[in-house]
């Protein structure tokens, strides 16, 4: 063969001529630029948090006790004798029940997420990354439970299960496993048909570790856009569930709740009695336009 | 073609045997004994051993599962502890009032949804876009029985135009579509379920139109000098299968998931006597309802499933 | 060829000892659905890797190559046939596990999108072979820079960037960083530069030629493009749908094909020079399938030279003596097997 080089040439000889652009910047560090020059999201995502601080600040903020009841007050108009909004009908003041029920709604509209999200991205990492037997087991599974409408096997749970709060988290957690799980699985089985996936593998790595360190982040992607869309849903579902009295019982203030209680009263104070699905819908279209934000954000291939 | 159609109808089944078992376990993951629905408080420990052995209960798990499995699949659902009826009837009762609901809100979704995204579609990136998606996010985020209830305050309490609830005058079931005044009960009902369907199909849309749109040969038709107009029709023809899979999905979903609003509005579906099975504890009733909707949800998918094939070929090979 | 193995701890036999015997290696990848049909990937292949050597492999797409090179390192365990690593048995009982196997061969895969994680740092990816073989995070970091500066790049510069932010070229040089960062003996390289443009291809090239020679590697060289293998090999091999037809030194094998596909191969290579004028194709049709492979010689169906006799009987491979033997499995050049061209080619 010919030598086309002279061997004792330094290997330095064959450096580069072109350097990358000057900034660098990791995934995460563009996903906060771009959420950062999108004013839409940001105004959204402060809604929320202000939704939220008032839920977590409810004993500095509520004006009145939520469970002190007055027979003579009861469904008042907005701003009677010092009750911004109204009162219910067992005359507890409505701002207060608003504040505070929106501790319940919260809680039970992210926690089922993040749990489900835990357990189903699990599920579908193992199953994406084992595939084979293993995948299809774990899919077959979750598709049983895909083939209820939402709301049907929520309340089917809930209702099994005599409801209650922890009793519709649960249920909802169980709704929204296999949907997370289908996305973790779907991005586990994308991620593990690439090139360096193979190559991690020739290194001698073992199945954790590859995991660990070359399908997770690319996973977590997806998989927290599509929790983040699914909050919206979540809050939605629960107060659905406490409407039909599979939530948290009474007294205990929650904007489902509240709304079906109240709707007997709509002859008398239409306005209060639609505050509390007013304060449902605010909260979750905030959610939704949050998530879509996150996902123009996050979505880009590179 | 025919092997998709088998394979497809083939893995139905082994999904629908799932459904059944969770319906079948539900009652056993209630808080205390099943038997207790069925008796009165005060029975003696001998009639308690009777009525067991007579339900099946002293028979062990799986042993009475196969056993209601058999009798569910002659139609046996049993009878309903609150109305003596057998559940099969009340079942198909509700069903077909929820069935007159959907059918209803379903076209009234689609033309609204569809025409929705077409526009935003049509126009993607401009301020039309953002007003028609910015509206499909409000249907998608309203929860649909809060609607119901406004809709109620504002057409039935302040204006006093439509009925806050009910069938039909009187409380009636019967239903005569020609009368105005039995067709004025389902005006608020079916415009509050079509909701978040039209928030979804108008997505669907948006998204099905301005990706055909983005594709080659809507160019190519461009420059055989088509007119706009013209390229339109034939983005929106190329657009339609993936939203009337979709159409076809939410179709199922009203039929299952119509609780909350029949609830709001007293309309005796299959959603409504699914609450009052809940709270009655009437448990075959709520055994036989999940497992009947759940099951048509099932035959829903299936149906859109090979339709979808028959329109787009492309599916079979997947 | 190798010039002082005894400086190479790991080394056991010695120069003459080959590095890799592949004896009868074979892979079938069943169909789905196919009811027993299976993809003959590779098929009762055979042949040796002397140490310090390049060997090429060369064939069309779909002859093979690919599984073979992921059967040399186990990524793909052979139905049938053993593999030999400097004279211990690989993967069986008593021999050398799969996990010594990998810290003694690595590969080096062609570049696409996804040869790098988009979401790892240049450095990072390197360092991840070291890191899971025992070193600790910054001894295996030290390695990596190490290492991308060796192929030429600098590795405050490029360390911590993404593989977004390269070219085609560069994120190459940090696959062969990747692959030498564990310190191997022998590195399988799978059309590392097919996916690039000629300039930086040269460069490459002469990376990997300065690299092997540096750190005393012995290569197996897949291309399908004959000029980069001509230009780097010492041996070479030919692939044809799964099976072996043609092994020999380079310059045997360019100035003499003995093998018809191989003289095909040849022939077809485009060229500058206007008096090498080609009006027929070397080779007609498609190449057949693989899961239905044609019987005997599974070259009969579009060579010119084809008679009964190859329909019927698998042609043998030459018998192989040294590094410098020469041999095709082809009936012309088999004297038992009655072919009346024996001796013409």
């Amino acid at each position: 063969m010919t030598d086309t080089i002279v061997l004792d040439k330094p290997v330095g000889a064959f450096e580069e001529q072109a350097l990358p652009a000057n900034r660098v910047r990791g995934y995460w560090q563009s996903v906060f630029y771009r959420l950062r020059h999108d004013p839409v999201t940001l105004v959204f995502a402060g809604i929320v948090l202000l939704i939220v601080l008032t839920a977590v600040l409810a004993p500095l903020i509520a004006p009145f006790d939520p469970y002190k009841e007055s027979i003579v007050d009861r469904l008042k108009p907005f701003g009677w004798r010092g009750h911004l909004l109204g009162t219910d009908e067992l005359g507890r003041d409505m701002l207060s029940r608003l504040i505070y029920g929106g501790r319940v709604s919260l809680l039970m509209g992210v926690v089922p997420v993040v749990i489900a999200s835990l357990v189903g991205g699990i599920l579908g990492v193992i199953g994406g990354f084992a595939g084979g037997r293993t995948n299809t087991i774990v899919m077959r599974t979750m598709d049983v439970f895909y083939a209820f409408p939402s709301v049907l096997l929520a309340v089917a749970i809930a209702g099994a299960m005599g409801g209650g709060m922890a009793n519709g988290m649960l249920a909802l957690t169980l709704v929204f496993i296999p949907p997370m799980c289908r996305i973790a699985e779907t991005a586990t089985t994308q991620i593990r048909a690439l090139d360096f996936i193979e190559a991690a593998r020739a290194t001698g790595a073992r199945n954790i570790t590859i995991i660990r360190y070359h399908v997770l982040g690319n996973v977590l992607g997806p998989v927290f856009i599509y929790a983040s869309s699914l909050v919206s849903v979540s809050i939605l579902l629960a107060s659905g569930l406490s409407f039909l009295g599979l939530g948290v019982r009474p007294p205990i203030p929650d904007w489902g709740l509240m709304l079906s209680t109240l709707r007997q009263s709509i002859y008398v104070v239409p306005l209060v009695c639609a505050l509390p699905g007013a304060a449902i819908f605010i909260t979750s279209i905030c959610c939704n336009l949050v998530s879509d934000g996150l996902r123009a954000a996050m979505d880009v291939r590179m | 073609m025919l092997k998709y159609i088998l394979r497809r109808i083939l893995y139905a089944i082994p999904i629908a045997f799932g459904v059944s078992v969770v319906c079948f376990s539900l009652v056993y993951i209630a808080p205390g004994d099943p038997l207790q629905t069925v008796m009165p408080p005060d029975a003696t420990a001998e009639t308690i051993a009777i009525v067991k052995h007579a339900y099946g209960f002293d028979k062990p798990l799986p042993l009475q599962f196969l056993i209601w499995l058999g009798r569910v699949s002659t139609g046996d659902l049993g009878v309903s502890i609150s109305t003596r009826r057998p559940v099969i009837l009340e079942v198909s009762e509700a069903l077909s009032n929820t069935g007159l609901l959907a059918m209803f809100a379903v076209p009234l979704a689609f033309l609204i949804g569809y025409a929705m995204g077409a526009v935003a579609g049509s126009f993607a990136g401009s301020w039309i876009d953002r007003v028609v998606t910015g509206a499909a996010v409000v249907g998608v985020s309203l929860p649909n029985y809060w609607l119901g209830i406004v809709l109620v305050i504002v057409f039935a309490v302040q204006y006093m135009l439509l009925p806050a609830t009910g069938m039909g005058p009187n409380g009636s079931t019967n239903f005569d579509l020609m009368q105005w005044s039995n067709a004025k009960f389902l005006v608020l009902p079916v415009v509050t379920l079509a909701m978040i369907p039209i928030g979804i199909l108008a997505r669907t849309t948006r998204a099905a139109v301005a990706e055909v749109r983005n594709q080659d040969f809507v160019q190519t038709l461009r420059a055989k000098g088509l007119s706009e107009w013209a390229v339109t029709r034939h983005v929106l023809k190329n657009s339609l299968p993936q939203v009337m899979a979709v159409m076809g999905l939410q179709f199922g979903y009203l039929l299952g998931g119509s609780i909350l609003v029949e609830t709001v509005f007293t309309w005796p579906g299959s959603g409504f006597l699914l609450s009052k099975a809940i709270i009655n504890r009437d448990v075959p009733v709520l055994q036989g309802t999940i497992l009947t909707l759940s099951l048509v949800f099932v035959a829903t998918n299936l149906v859109v499933d090979l339709l979808q094939s028959l329109v787009d070929p492309r599916i079979q090979r997947g | 060829m190798q010039d002082n193995p005894s400086l190479d701890l790991r080394d056991r036999g010695g120069p003459q000892q080959p590095l890799v015997i592949a004896r009868d290696l074979r892979k079938y990848f069943p169909v789905k659905g196919g009811g027993g049909k299976a993809v003959q990937a590779v098929d009762d292949v055979s042949f040796t890797v002397a140490k310090g050597e390049t060997l090429g492999v060369v064939g069309e797409s779909g002859c093979g190559k690919s599984t073979l090179a992921r059967l040399l390192l186990h990524l793909v365990p052979p139905d049938r046939g053993e593999l030999v690593f400097d004279g211990e048995p690989v993967g069986v009982a008593g021999g050398l596990p799969v996990d010594a196997l990998r810290r003694q061969v690595q590969m080096v895969f062609q570049d696409s999108y996804s040869s790098l994680n988009p979401r790892m740092p240049i450095r990072d990816s390197v360092a991840f072979g070291p890191f899971v073989q025992g070193k600790k995070k910054d001894e295996a970091r030290k390695i990596a820079h190490d290492m991308l500066s060796k192929v030429g790049l600098d590795p405050s510069l490029f360390g911590p960037r993404y593989p977004h932010e390269l070219s085609g070229g560069q994120k190459q040089r940090v696959n062969i960083a990747r692959a030498l960062a564990t310190g191997p003996r022998m590195v399988i390289l799978d059309e590392p530069v097919s996916a690039l443009d000629k300039s930086v291809e040269a460069q490459v090239l002469n990376l990997l030629r300065a690299l092997k020679r540096q750190f005393n590697l012995t290569f197996v060289f897949i291309s399908h493009d004959l000029n980069i293998v001509q230009y780097i090999s010492d041996r070479v091999l030919v692939m044809y749908l799964g099976r072996l037809v043609e092994i020999g030194p380079i310059d045997e094998i360019f100035d003499r094909p003995l093998h018809p596909y191989t003289r095909a191969l040849l022939a077809s290579r485009p060229s500058m020079d206007p008096t090498r004028r080609i009006e027929e194709p070397p080779i007609t049709g498609d190449p057949p399938n693989p899961i239905d492979p044609p019987s005997g010689c599974r070259f009969h169906t579009r060579c010119p030279f084809a008679e009964g006799v190859c329909e019927t009987t698998d042609p043998m491979l030459g018998s192989w003596e040294g590094l410098r033997s020469h041999v095709a499995a082809c009936h012309m050049h088999d004297p038992r097997s009655g072919h009346s061209g024996i001796g013409t080619a």
